[in-house]
């Protein structure tokens, strides 16, 4: 299990592959990896984003990530799992958050996954600020699946 | 008994501090630690609340060291709509 908070921009599938690399189960063990990568669009609820500002909380949101991690692993027959999230300035294009879960099968594989990203989404200490044409603004949660 | 009171978001910009340090002689709830730590104004009822890091309740008690946060509800990840 890994958690890493990067305030530098980061390439997903390196991070992946860097990860898979230090399983100390074998890779006949691992039937399928389900992975989530998200990235910040340009555009947000019809206005042109410039970049954006990723605030978090040290401590309280790597602990949260932590807790959710270890859920799934008791949740589902899965073997592994990996969460990278970004803050500080953020550009357009930039990977935001990188979620992945081992697992023998697809279904628990796929299904860790999904609760990991939803449960980040939707409880982890993590505010945005967009800088847009002109001026800024704080995102306000209430997110599209 | 001393309580270190931290601000995120939006919320920290509204209020213009990070972190403030209150004192306190009897023990207080969240609620309390709010309103004490911003001259009295009531909290917000959309503000999310934690102690040392897990969140909790506005009406959760706070003891002597504890760290109590106040922030808007979160917006991580990406695919906002």
């Amino acid at each position: 299990m890994k958690i890493e908070i990067v305030s530098a921009a980061f390439n997903p599938w390196e991070q992946l592959q860097a990860y898979e690399q230090t399983l100390t189960i074998p890779r006949s063990k691992w039937g399928a990896v389900a992975n989530f990568v998200g990235t910040m669009r340009d555009y947000n609820v019809g206005d042109t984003v410039k970049s954006m500002w990723l605030e978090y909380y040290p401590g309280m949101t790597e602990k949260y990530l932590q807790t959710i991690s270890e859920h799934a692993l008791t949740q589902w027959d899965i073997l592994d799992t990996l969460i990278i999230h970004r803050v500080g300035p953020v550009q357009p294009g930039d990977t935001l958050v990188l979620v992945a879960a081992w697992a023998g099968h697809r279904a628990p594989a796929l299904e860790a996954c999904r609760f990991l990203i939803e449960e980040l989404k939707s409880r982890a200490p993590f505010w945005k600020k967009e800088t847009l044409e002109q001026g800024s603004r704080w995102v306000e949660n209430h997110t599209a699946i | 008994m001393t309580i270190v009171v931290k601000f995120f978001g939006s919320l920290r910009e509204e209020i213009g501090n990070h972190e403030v340090k209150i004192k306190a002689e009897q023990p207080l709830t969240v609620a309390q630690v709010w309103a004490q730590a911003c001259d009295e104004v009531p909290l917000p009822h959309h503000i999310w609340t934690a102690v040392n890091m897990n969140y909790v309740e506005q009406n959760t008690l706070v003891q002597d060291g504890d760290e109590v946060a106040f922030f808007p509800p979160v917006t991580g990840g990406s695919d906002e709509n």
